[in-house]
């Protein structure tokens, strides 16, 4: 009975679904994470779009010059399996997967202190009936569809230069989409313990080097074995790995047990941001 | 307790329950423990100056801040246990406008109203009844970055209208507003006040208090010092009137001595003197026949300005 | 709180400030350097982080792109240029990293000294003038080029990857800031001319500085490309500088004019830069 409605109350009485009682995570969850969802697609919607091209070029300029250019220099190199490959083969899948973590992290971290912090979205959000979960599966699902976007159209760029050669390449996307969620829910936990911009810049001196050293433009044999089982503990390494294994189709148990690390590293980034859910959004 | 004044506040229901309420920063007892309880239909106030717990003691009623201590109840419910059906039944003005600023007027209530798992359908129509009570009929299709300061604040009221809720919450409604934007939207409050909607405003104003709440309490450094109506606050911390007179900064001090007699009581601030008096201008006429002329006075009728300094030895806005 | 008389007195006279014609005669000379004292007081607070950064990010690169990307190349086709690819790619990356910088340092804080923060308000009211602000923090970011390139510079001689002398090589500090302050004064007029929330930036770093980074010579030869892309170095200052930095460090080959233009060329751009900078932050705060 609010004011505005008082001569109409009649044709249009709200319709706030009913909660059920006691039900799991009723502190933090509404179950309504659509809503959420629907007001990414409305902002996209009248986005620049150039802004979510953009995002597109970024791995696709990488693999012309490093691929082309640099190819020149480089020839040939060995790829999974030992076989022989051109060297632009070589980096093409190591780059969707980073391009698939640079996304996830940017809309996990960044993306999300700045809505909390500036834009004040989520303080609107969560004066509401939602809780902090729905925000933050709603966020998430975002990213990932931004993220399938770019997957599609570095695939379509690898097709058109030749570039795929084995049918196994078809499921690139989705391991893209696996990487990016694995990635996006430990950043969100992250996110919830940082204060300043200047903290943020942590985040890329973890990144940059993730991406210098995890295999993604030469082979980290040239390491010492020391080195080298420090890299195979990061994410980025299991990612390229596994993208360079279905690039070419050579799958093993080994393609399976790489895949199997980002399902785990998913489970405990999704078990760590709900446990950080408060100290992120409720402060 | 103090009367209350509302009619609907007689026959309603206690909407807010808090109890022993308190939140803790690391040292700082940003709330120590307050009791409260606010019935549906009145329009209560927490009067007090910046810093003194009142925006964090409305965010615990919402559940969107863990309290440290104490209990509370929300339409029946705890905040921090059902955060999401709680708010369900609150409309939320928070102190810092938090409008989407990616969306045009008219998005931002469709999709705050999705939030609340409202339907389209019911929104289309609400949305165009808000714009109207907000004002804001030829904004409707531009972003919310191209209103004014005034336009906001209504939209951001508006839109805290969309699920019809029982409570209203209002964080410094028009802290920053020009004068005329504050009674334009004192009007609306008035309005939703009239139709039963339970307000509960936080001011530092004390004006806005007098003029919105049947009742309030007044909290400082966490605590509160004193609950009741405006008028029974008014008059059982202060006089019917006030003196203020100055004597230049060199000269207050000096006075005072020979004021003592022709006031109930007195404050001495760095820049004048309060002469507690219910005639104040017969105050003054004695002190001229003193020979102590003033440099400037003022009489005035008492205020909740004048009830805070009794009773925290402090002014409100410093 | 000063409250007898005499006290303020002192305070709002006491004969020691210069008369005003006095004080504007020095802001009109040093109004500049004025803000770069400012500019570095306000840098302070992120010394310790930029410095982290100004050592580590040469030490990632020269590791990763010198010797570990190097390993390929030298087991391809062995040496470019006559070098091997950690002393061909060392020189090139000291000037890409610096001039990338300018993307940080000269976009969003420029729009948050005009809009967010709206910082270049409270110098504005005094008399140092629009143009002297923004030269200063132009200034004050070149300071912080000196100290990245010359740390970027150590660490080649560590890597020993300075084959014409470590004395000669000392000579990339320099470049490197002239290649910074051709892109940069550039980029910090652009950036002051903007009104918007700035997503430009967004486009600036995607297809103007990352394709700088990727196509200007800085991981293999211009001459590798085909003929049609050349044209992205020629018109980069990463290119020019590069091509500078590679004579002084291991004694690349190019004919005399060629270096002539490169200096030109990154000169030209400072000048062209710096004057369209100051007439925009003149224009921008209304004179």
């Amino acid at each position: 009975m609010s004011a505005p409605s008082q001569d109409r109350a009649t044709e249009s009485a709200p319709v706030i679904p009913e909660f059920p009682t006691d039900r799991p995570l009723a502190a933090i969850y509404g179950r309504n994470a659509r809503s959420v969802i629907e007001r990414g697609f409305k902002v996209i919607a009248r986005q620049n779009w150039a802004v979510l091209v953009s995002g597109f070029f970024e791995p696709v300029l990488y693999l012309l010059a490093m691929g082309l250019g640099l190819g020149a220099l480089v020839g040939e190199v060995s790829g999974p399996g030992g076989s022989s490959i051109p060297y632009t083969a070589y980096i093409a899948p190591a780059l969707l997967a980073t391009s698939a973590m640079n996304g996830a992290i940017y809309d996990s971290t960044w993306n999300v202190f700045f809505k909390l912090r500036f834009a004040r979205v989520y303080h609107a959000m969560l004066q509401t009936s939602l809780g902090p979960m729905d925000v933050a599966l709603g966020e998430i699902f975002l990213a990932l569809f931004r993220g399938f976007l770019y997957a599609c159209g570095f695939m379509a760029v690898m097709l058109v230069m030749g570039l795929v050669t084995s049918p196994w390449a078809i499921l690139m996307v989705p391991v893209a989409l696996l990487i990016a969620v694995g990635f996006a829910s430990v950043g969100m936990a992250v996110t919830s313990y940082l204060k300043s911009f200047q903290q943020m810049d942590v985040i890329n001196f973890v990144m940059l080097p993730m991406f210098l050293f995890s295999a993604t433009l030469y082979p980290i044999e040239v390491f010492p074995e020391v080195i080298q089982w420090f890299i195979k503990a990061m994410p980025l390494w299991h990612g390229v790995e596994l993208m360079r294994h279905l690039a070419v189709g050579f799958v093993s148990g080994a393609t399976l047990g790489h895949a199997l690390y980002f399902v785990a590293m998913t489970v405990f980034g999704v078990w760590f941001t709900t446990v950080r859910l408060r100290a992120l959004f409720l402060r | 307790m103090p009367p209350v004044t509302s009619p609907a506040a007689a026959t309603g229901y206690p909407i807010v329950v808090a109890e022993d309420l308190t939140k803790v920063y690391g040292q700082n007892r940003a709330v120590d423990g307050i009791t409260f309880s606010i019935t549906s239909g009145e329009s209560f106030g927490l009067l007090g100056p910046n810093g003194a717990g009142k925006s964090t003691t409305m965010r615990m009623i919402g559940g969107t801040l863990t309290r440290s201590g104490g209990t509370m109840r929300v339409a029946g419910l705890d905040p921090a246990e059902r955060g999401p059906e709680v708010r369900a039944h609150l409309g939320v003005v928070p102190q810092q406008d938090n409008l989407d600023e990616e969306l045009t007027v008219r998005d931002n209530l469709i999709v705050y109203g999705r939030y609340f798992g409202l339907p389209h359908s019911y929104l289309r129509t609400k949305a165009d009844e808000l714009i109207e009570f907000a004002q804001l009929t030829d904004k409707a299709k531009s972003k919310t970055t191209a209103l004014s300061g005034g336009m906001k604040r209504r939209l951001t009221i508006a839109r805290a209208l969309v699920n019809e809720p029982k409570l209203l919450l209002l964080d410094e409604p028009t802290t920053g507003l020009d004068p005329q934007a504050r009674h334009v939207l004192w009007d609306r409050l008035f309005r939703l006040k009239e139709v039963g909607v339970t307000l509960v405003v936080t001011t530092h104003f004390m004006d806005e208090a007098e003029q919105l709440c049947d009742r309030l309490i007044v909290i400082d450094h966490g605590r509160i010092m004193a609950e009741g109506s405006p008028r029974s606050l008014i008059r059982d911390y202060a006089t019917r009137e006030v003196l203020e007179v100055r004597f230049g900064a060199q000269r207050n001090a000096a006075v005072v001595d020979q004021l003592a007699d022709v006031a109930t009581r007195l404050e001495v601030l760095p820049d004048r003197i309060l002469v507690y008096t219910d005639d104040g201008e017969a105050a003054l006429e004695e002190i001229s026949a003193r020979g102590l002329t003033p440099i400037t006075s003022l009489v005035r009728r008492s205020s909740l300005e004048d009830v805070f300094l009794r009773l925290t030895g402090r002014t409100l806005v410093d | 709180m000063t409250d007898t008389a005499h006290d303020l007195q002192r305070l709002a006279a006491s004969g020691r400030v210069p008369p005003p014609e006095v004080m504007a005669a020095r802001a009109r000379r040093w109004g500049w350097w004025y803000y770069v004292e400012y500019w570095l007081r306000t840098a302070k607070a992120w010394a310790q982080s930029i410095v982290i950064y100004m050592i580590g990010e040469p030490l990632l690169y020269l590791i990763a792109l010198g010797v570990g990307l190097g390993t390929l190349v030298d087991s391809g086709v062995g040496t470019v240029d006559g070098v091997s690819y950690l002393v061909f790619v060392a020189p090139a990356l000291l000037i890409s990293t610096v001039v990338m910088s300018t993307g940080g340092e000269l976009t969003y804080p420029v729009m948050a000294g005009f809009k967010w923060d709206r910082l270049y308000y409270g110098p504005h009211a005094t008399p140092v003038t629009p143009a002297q602000i923004g030269t200063g923090q132009f200034v004050g970011v070149m300071l912080r080029f000196v100290v990245q390139a010359a740390i970027f510079w150590a660490i080649m001689v560590a890597f020993g990857a300075v084959p014409r002398g470590v004395l000669v090589s000392a000579l990339v500090i320099p470049i490197g800031v002239l290649s910074a302050a051709a892109f940069g004064a550039l980029l910090q007029a652009y950036a002051s001319t903007l009104r918007d929330e700035g997503y430009q930036f967004a486009f600036v770093q995607r297809f103007v500085i990352m394709p700088m980074f990727l196509f200007a010579g800085t991981f293999f030869p211009l001459s590798s490309m085909p003929i049609y892309l050349h044209w992205i170095g020629w018109i980069s200052p990463v290119w020019h500088g590069t091509q500078l930095a590679r004579q002084v460090t291991y004694g690349a080959v190019e004919t005399v004019w060629l270096t002539i233009v490169h200096v030109l060329f990154l000169s030209l751009c400072t000048l062209v830069g710096v004057r369209w900078m100051r007439r925009s932050y003149t224009q921008r705060m209304g004179a």
